[in-house]
């Protein structure tokens, strides 16, 4: 692996990628004021438009804009015709997995995957064993974290299987960005990622039970207007033009989900659910929890609702099994992954977690369960102090750990208070699966650090976001 | 639709006239306030707005007086009253948030624009014109709210829920002045050649921005009982209770004939109207124009509870 900084603008001799050689032109020629003019005016757009999120546990900036940055990222068409292989491969492995784990369970008969680290993994819900959902799909919404390192190279750096969110900002970022700057979208053939909603939609439909009508049902369900992703939410149901409902606005009578609206109770048949697996139903899960519908997995076994994703899908999504993600695509389809891994070490093996711990302020070391980049040690960058807490964390209970080596994730020109300087930037990719199909729009969301030499890209943590162009040439 | 979505918009929609409401009346009374005694009689008028507003129970329990600071403080910013404007906007705000999408984006703006300016607002009193100023504000949202919501929204059954929030609140609004001001409108309160109870009908009209109405409807000088009949009975005259019904009942019969059936809503708004239509303004005042007022105001929230019985819950 290189360990040099891969620039995806400017190489090393200071000279420009050629997909990038128009926009460094005109990111050279253009007045600095007019930057600073155009992000004024980004900012603006997206405060009154009202693209908030809220961060868990700060009160204060309880609405708070992410931050945008007006420089596009620009992938060639090439690069993405590989990526979005890969993607289909990684996501097809993932529903085959989950359907084989809540099935027959040929995978851990075969030994790959260790028992335990499906039968006592927190996401696991014994109440889908056995079961069937419809179209035999799980997976129908994955977030696929990606990360380069160099003009070859991309790691999938994280599989998100269960509620992944994002898409808003890779739409409305497009939007403001074609307000914004007309001009370089006069010279590039930029591939539009607007009919998302309308690929969403159908997927949505094709997933409805068989029971269901020609022309189904489709809800969006949120937590309410407190989730830290309620802007998506709405702004999702509003582009699908569905229903927004909370789990109040939901009843079950005879395992039939109905809606209740000024005329009178509506039947629900596919349920796009924003709300996680504990929450869904008190009668099965947290019976504490006020924001599901009682009665509602009594009604999914009985085939009479589609729950996008399915209920039990983060079986297949957290570190842990994701170290082993090589071998499922092996087992279900016999081909070698598309999409790399980025080297993982499994602390609960010994040897694993011996290196581990000789070699901590070089690793990343992550939570199996953690997200949102909470929990994670980034040794080049720790103190002392978090070094040693992670080792005695790590010692104590290695199985709820993966460490893997500090990449050197690419970077992109992003226009921050000095001017244009490289930023650390990732990318999440959606791509949907219906029973008609797999669907992937061209390009994603690109998160990007940005504090200098700063490799956390999280919202929660102080990352903003860029618009993302595949080319179409 | 959703219950719940109607249910949020409708209230949405009394917020913002509320707020607006609550603007034009402090305006009306600022200014009487302003008059010397000889002008507008003795009595305080901030007490009246006070109870124009409907919070005076609630306003007494925090305050001794009614004072020009005790209230702009209590019905403007004050966070424990539940229809102080700021708390207006922080409700037709958020339940704005939870009907994004029912909502166009100049409905959105507007109510998002104004709940951001509110919060960047210096946490001071707000002094002489600084304070007009800001009530201009206030009433300038609710004609952008209410002009958006007429030049943008579809009209289904999300626009009559919309409606007859604005119009179900602007009727208990007037209502309410009429209700407190009665006795100035009586015949035998009203002294020859007073010029006590002129600036008094003139605050009233004010409170429901009709000064110029009254003058091209009755072409004559301020008479109490011409206030009243513009007041209640004038369909011409938006604010009037007979024109917020003859608009409730267009909604209402929307409802029904989208939905294909009617319900207690569509009967109650029918019967009031029809009183507001066959009523003289001479039968009003010899039954007791309190007595009327007051009978509007229980028919008025009848109809607000039959609403939310039938479509809202």
């Amino acid at each position: 692996m290189s360990t040099a900084l891969f620039d995806e603008m400017s190489l090393a001799d200071g000279s420009v990628r050629t997909a990038y050689a128009k926009l460094a032109r005109w990111l050279k020629e253009a007045p600095a004021d007019l930057l600073n003019y155009r992000v004024e005016e980004a900012e603006l757009l997206f405060r009154r438009i009202g693209i908030t999120f809220a961060v868990y546990g700060d009160q204060q900036a309880q609405e708070r804009l992410i931050p945008f940055d007006i420089i596009p990222r620009i992938i060639t068409n090439d690069e993405w015709t590989r990526l979005s292989k890969g993607l289909e491969q990684r996501v097809d492995a993932l529903n085959r997995y989950i359907a084989d784990v809540y099935g027959r369970r040929e995978i851990l008969k075969a030994g790959i995957i260790p028992n335990d680290l499906v039968f006592q993994n927190a996401a696991f819900r014994p109440e889908m064993a056995g079961k069937s959902v419809p179209h035999d799909l799980w997976v129908h919404i994955a977030g696929i974290d990606i990360v380069r390192v160099d003009a070859e190279t991309f790691y999938v750096l994280e599989d998100n299987a269960r509620t992944p969110s994002g898409v808003s900002y890779m739409l409305e970022n497009r939007e403001v960005m074609i307000r914004l700057f007309p001009e370089l979208f006069a010279q590039h053939r930029v591939a539009p990622v607007e009919r998302y909603a309308d690929e969403l939609l159908a997927t949505l439909r094709s997933l409805a039970p068989r029971s269901a009508p020609a022309d189904p049902n489709v809800v969006l369900l949120t937590p309410g207007i407190y989730n830290s992703a309620y802007y998506e939410h709405s702004f999702l149901a509003d582009k699908l033009g569905i229903e927004l409902v909370e789990g109040r606005d939901l009843f079950v009578r005879d395992d039939v989900v109905y809606m209740r609206t000024t005329e009178g109770p509506q039947r629900v048949d596919v349920i796009y659910r924003r709300l996680d697996d504990e929450f869904l139903d008190p009668l099965v899960f947290r019976p504490d929890s006020a924001l599901g519908v009682p009665g509602l997995i009594s009604a999914y076994h009985a085939q009479n609702v589609t729950l996008t994703n399915a209920i039990g899908t983060g079986v297949a999504d957290d570190k842990a099994i994701y170290s082993y993600m090589p071998e499922i695509i092996k087992f279900y389809l016999g081909e070698e992954p598309i999409l790399k891994n980025v080297p993982t070490h499994r602390c609960r093996e010994p040897e694993a977690l011996a290196y581990v711990l000789d070699h901590l302020e070089e690793l990343v070391v992550k939570e199996v369960h953690g997200s949102g980049g909470y929990g994670m040690l980034v040794g080049p960058h720790a103190s002392k102090e978090q070094v040693e807490l992670f080792r005695a964390k790590l010692k104590a209970s290695p199985g709820g750990f993966i460490a893997q080596p500090t990449l050197a994730l690419s970077t992109c020109p992003t226009y921050v208070n000095s001017g244009v300087a490289p930023r650390h930037v990732d990318l999440r990719p959606f791509v949907l699966t219906g029973s008609d199909g797999v669907r992937i729009v061209p390009g994603g969301l690109t998160r990007v650090a940005m504090k200098e030499g700063s490799l956390v890209v999280n919202s929660s943590q102080g990352g903003g976001t860029k618009d993302t162009w595949v080319l179409d040439e | 639709m959703l219950s719940r979505t109607a249910d949020n918009l409708f209230w949405l929609s009394r917020y913002v006239e509320r707020a607006e409401a609550l603007a034009r009346i402090l305006e009306a009374t600022q200014r009487l306030a302003s008059l010397p005694v000889a002008y507008a009689g003795s009595t305080n008028e901030w007490e009246s707005a006070v109870n124009s507003a409907g919070c005076s129970s609630a306003f007494y329990a925090k305050h001794e007086e009614a004072t020009a600071e005790t209230v702009v403080d209590y019905l403007v910013f004050e966070k424990d009253n539940p229809s102080s404007i700021v708390n207006c906007f922080e409700v037709a705000r958020h339940n704005a948030r939870a009907v994004r999408t029912a909502l166009t984006v100049e409905m959105w703006e507007t109510i998002n624009g104004a709940w951001l300016e509110l919060r960047r607002r210096p946490e001071r009193q707000l002094v002489g014109e600084e304070f007009t100023r800001f009530l201009g504000w206030v009433k300038e949202i609710g004609l952008r709210f209410d002009g958006s919501a007429s030049r943008t929204m579809l009209r289904n059954d999300i626009y009559s829920f919309s409606r007859l929030g604005m119009l179900l609140e602007r009727a208990d609004n007037t209502a309410r002045i009429l209700d407190v001001k009665y006795h100035l409108l009586l015949p035998e309160e009203t002294k020859v050649g007073g010029g006590l109870d002129y600036y008094q009908w003139s605050a009233i009209l004010r409170a429901v921005s009709a000064q110029t109405s009254y003058h091209w409807v009755y072409r004559q000088s301020l008479k109490p009982w011409l206030i009243a009949d513009l007041l209640i009975l004038n369909d011409q005259m938006p604010r009037s209770l007979a024109a917020c019904y003859g608009d409730m009942v267009r909604h209402l019969d929307d409802l029904s004939r989208g939905y294909g059936r009617q319900g207690p809503s569509q009967r109650i708004a029918r019967a009031t109207r029809a009183k507001l239509e066959n009523a003289g303004i001479e039968e009003v005042f010899q039954n007791g124009l309190h007595e009327f007022i007051t009978g509007f105001i229980g028919e008025n929230n009848r109809l607000g509870a039959a609403i939310h019985e039938q479509y809202l819950a």
